[in-house]
């Protein structure tokens, strides 16, 4: 097998390990050493926190929705007569999916990966000392909490007017969907468009730097030893993802600036009351939005394939594969954007078009899945809290994708258009595989990050609660929706009661589970053990370096060798750490000797 | 444009790890060499150029579409309110100054600081002169109440460039009644009418990407191009969105050669302080490149705007 003979042909793996003390967390104190600080791992840092306070806020918002949707009626507001207010309600819920919509998409989901992950361990994979344009990066950062701005504004703009009655100019709330499709959001809705489109136009800048930067990154500072197909499969996903952020989120971008044109300047290029043609709209937000599918889950799939390799202590299955795929992914996504708009009134042929390019997307996506499934085969697999996300990944991301091939079936997706069955599917893509690809990453690189070990313990009890509670939430809704029940509905009919019911109950055991992964986190930063240089084993490249990395990453570039030559590091009880392996594995059994190693922690 | 300004990060050598001394005081941290930070810089540079053509496809995209869908209409628009001659003059003036641009670029690269400086001196002529041409065609078009958005329908007795008299449009030839036009305040849009009354049946409407869109267009009769007087009542409705598309292109790029300006004055500034020599000329390089693709989508621009009758 290659996996073997390439594990045996690599020099034993070298550390570079420096006093834990100077490291980048203490390096510089003070508010402005972090504000301004060229440092990628700072500005991951930064990331991570503005992104983090952002998925609480869709988090919460969700829990509204689902909380609403308890009862069959519009029950949530009352007027001052404690009667019920339906209309406001109504008004109220439109509110709260669109921004749960746009905060979770524009705020979280697509810069996640990247920008938190990526900053942190794309140099480090490297072994570079920074990504190719430090200022560009810090600049990115703050173009998004410029962004974001825009969006807090709107929020507090909903909020204000509607419990106090104060209107802020252009602000009030967000009722269009995330989607902002005209003429709706460009003729009658009230709400704040303006505002939260310039955000979302401001915020896809930060997206575009970011991805400007990782390529050039990519290209640029690989180190010695390091050729494209050596680099780990989180840079080729990362690499994927960046080439769809520069190719598709300037798209994005002029279509938003042209939905403020339109709702300030009156150019007629949207709405056909004025000349315009809405499928036009739809046409332009969709290449974008498309793409940004595949933005939000590349590099998700990306952490799967390190992790799903370290905790099967088996070389990556299929490695030029899962690359390729990537990429595949990449580019296919541009072409599969009429999806969204089968019945929308775009021609038989372009539908039939879009559906097969659709489905062929799923050839990549399936080579990914069943290389990590041979991956885990005959591998020695430990369920460490990573693993178990990763695992869910595998499962949640299969059922969204396979859900994703009813909708792209043209005579399924009449009936399944805008019913749960659609938002159970994107769920199970977004949430369910992206969002799971995040923790796992999380919960894999946070001993780097950090420095310090988290719970374990702590750490599965909550990775099932998650998972638990992502199925209960969103499988119920598959069935509604093949019974008829249309999404974006604050009211339903009385049949719909058991999905609603099972689905808000399972929304709120993962709203737990993710609260108790944040205590676990907030109680390992606190008082979480030490952490070793490499605690799972793994070899790439961040994994050489202490924990948390010095400032400058390396003293001396790294010479990378196979990333996924675990051979290379054997297992140090008193640590609980792994070390490069003294003893020269077995070259004639090489990959046995470590599917048979005692796993004694 | 700002990876131009990550070349000298602070604290160079200080925090320089191998220990050996930079020769390029410009050599950020990071870099191996000053010719792996010239690579990545000017890499980045035009992946950044990748996003703006994809900016400015949006727009080129929406042309096409009410292009194929309204031929008439841009005939007619073009040649009636365009003119070649300032368009045609703003293109060399252009192109002109991709020249000083580009010889600014040699001297840099030659350490001729004082045929850099004249060389930008140039190229920010030609921008200023750029501008001073659009702003004169943008005043025309305002002085003849053509502006983006719905303002033209409502100023039928426009000035007209050619000199020819149009007679004032008869009412019959309104394509709708008053009722049906949305009023201003979007605010109370929907107050009066239903939304079916305002979204006109598709046969009046734009034929955009919809199954109407094979349909072909009706064949021109004559080599001219068509007066206000031929277009149908649909055609009519289309004049204004083929002004917003003309403003909002030019203005986009109208909007990049302001920032062009900027980054030529910046780098000017840096010229007279004698910073760029053959070892270093990355900013002078970069904004180099980013000048030609503002020339670049002018190229574009003048044609499918200036030169469509």
């Amino acid at each position: 097998m290659s996996s073997s003979s390439i594990s045996t042909a690599a020099p034993p793996a070298q550390i570079y390990l420096s006093p834990p003390e100077d490291n980048y967390l203490t390096h510089d104190k003070g508010i402005k050493s972090w504000i301004f600080t060229l440092d990628h791992k700072r500005i991951g840092i930064m990331y991570m926190m503005a992104i983090l306070s952002f998925f609480f806020v869709g988090g919460m918002f969700a829990m509204l929705l689902r909380t609403e949707l308890l009862w069959p009626t519009a029950w949530m507001i009352h007027d001052a007569y404690g009667k019920v207010d339906t209309e406001s309600t109504l008004t109220f819920y439109n509110n709260m999916f669109t921004l749960h919509g746009a905060v979770m998409v524009f705020l979280f989901i697509i810069p996640a990966i990247p920008a938190i992950l990526g900053n942190l361990i794309l140099p480090l994979m490297l072994g570079a000392k920074d990504v190719a344009f430090p200022r560009l990066n810090l600049m990115s950062l703050w173009v998004y909490w410029i962004g974001a701005s825009f969006f807090l504004y709107v929020l507090l703009g909903g909020v204000l007017s509607s419990g106090f009655g104060i209107h802020l100019p252009g602000g009030m709330g967000l009722d269009t969907g995330w989607t902002f499709y005209a003429p709706y959001s460009t003729t009658k809705s009230l709400a704040g468009v303006v505002p939260a489109t310039f955000g979302a136009f401001v915020v896809g800048f930060s997206s575009i730097l970011t991805g400007v930067n990782f390529v050039t990154t990519l290209h640029i500072l690989r180190p010695k030893g390091m050729t494209w197909f050596r680099m780990p499969l989180f840079l080729w996903a990362l690499y994927a993802t960046s080439i769809i952020q520069i190719l598709a989120t300037p798209v994005l971008a002029i279509t938003l600036l042209l939905v403020i044109a339109e709702r300030v300047l009156r150019v007629g290029i949207f709405d056909p009351a004025i000349g315009g043609d809405p499928i036009l709209y739809q046409h332009f937000f969709w290449f974008y939005s498309h793409p940004a599918v595949y933005i939000m889950i590349l590099p998700g799939m990306g952490v799967i394939s390190e992790v799903i390799s370290v905790f099967s202590r088996k070389h990556i299955f299929g490695y030029n594969f899962i690359a390729f795929s990537s990429i595949a992914i990449a580019l296919l996504g541009f072409l599969v954007w009429g999806h969204h708009m089968f019945v929308s009134g775009q021609s038989a042929l372009t539908d039939s078009i879009f559906s097969l390019l659709t489905f062929s997307v799923a050839i990549p996506s399936a080579v990914k899945v069943f290389n990590w499934i041979a991956t885990l085969y005959n591998g020695s697999i430990r369920f460490k809290t990573p693993m178990l996300y990763a695992l869910g990944f595998i499962l949640l991301f299969t059922i969204g994708g396979l859900t994703g091939l009813f909708l792209g079936a043209l005579s399924m997706d009449v009936p399944l258009h805008d019913t749960y069955f659609v938002v159970a599917h994107f769920h199970y893509v977004m949430m369910g595989s992206m969002l799971f690809a995040f923790l796992a990453g999380m919960y894999y690189w946070f001993p780097k990050i950090f420095g310090k070990m988290y719970s374990e313990k702590v750490g599965r009890i909550a990775a099932l609660m998650v998972f638990t509670g992502f199925n209960l939430a969103f499988f119920p809704q598959f069935i509604a929706g093949t019974k008829g029940m249309p999404r974006r509905w604050a009211t339903y009919p009385e049949k719909y009661v058991v999905y609603h019911r099972t689905s808000t109950c399972g929304a709120y055991l993962m709203g737990l589970g993710l609260l108790t992964v944040a205590g676990n986190w907030a109680h390992a930063l606190r008082r979480g053990p030490k952490a070793p240089p490499n605690p799972w084993g793994a070899n790439t490249l961040e994994w050489h370096c202490s924990s948390p990395p010095p400032y400058y990453n390396f003293k001396k570039t790294p010479v990378a060798d196979d990333p996924y030559n675990l051979g290379a590091w054997e297992y140090e009880s008193p640590t609980e750490g792994w070390i490069p392996r003294h003893t020269a594995p077995d070259p004639s059994n090489a990959t046995t000797a470590d599917r048979t190693r005692p796993v004694t922690h | 444009m700002s990876t131009a300004t990550d070349t000298h990060g602070p604290a160079v050598a200080e925090h320089d790890a191998s220990g050996h001394v930079h020769h390029s005081p410009h050599l950020a941290h990071h870099f191996d060499s000053p010719e792996q930070q010239f690579m990545s810089a000017k890499l980045g540079m035009w992946v950044f150029l990748g996003t703006e053509i994809l900016m400015f496809g949006g727009l080129f995209c929406a042309y096409s579409v009410y292009r194929r869908s309204h031929p008439l209409v841009f005939e007619f628009a073009a040649d009636e309110y365009l003119s070649t001659p300032l368009g045609a003059l703003n293109t060399i003036i252009l192109i002109s100054s991709s020249l000083t641009m580009a010889w600014g670029v040699r001297c840099a690269q030659l350490t001729q600081k004082a045929g850099l400086i004249v060389c930008l001196i140039l190229t920010l002529m030609g921008a200023c002169g750029f501008m001073v041409v659009k702003t004169i065609e943008y005043t025309r078009k305002w002085d003849e109440h053509v502006f983006v958005g719905e303002m033209f329908e409502k100023n039928p007795n426009r000035y007209i460039i050619t000199g020819t008299t149009v007679p004032p449009k008869a009412p019959t030839s309104s394509p709708l009644p008053a009722t049906l036009t949305p009023p201003p305040n979007v605010a109370d849009g929907n107050a009066g009418t239903s939304d079916v009354a305002i979204i006109r049946p598709i046969t009046a409407g734009p034929a955009g990407i919809s199954p109407d869109y094979l349909v072909p267009p009706a064949p021109v009769a004559e080599e001219r191009s068509p007066t206000y007087e031929q277009l149908s009542a649909a055609d009519k409705k289309e004049v204004s969105t083929f002004f917003s598309i003309y403003f909002l292109m030019t203005g986009l790029h109208g909007i990049h050669v302001l920032v062009g300006m900027g980054l030529i004055t910046w780098i000017l500034i840096r010229a007279t302080k004698n910073e760029f020599s053959s070892e270093y000329f990355t900013p002078v390089d970069l904004v180099g490149l980013y000048w030609h693709l503002v020339d670049l989508i002018w190229i574009f621009l003048f044609p499918l705007l200036y030169l469509i009758h």
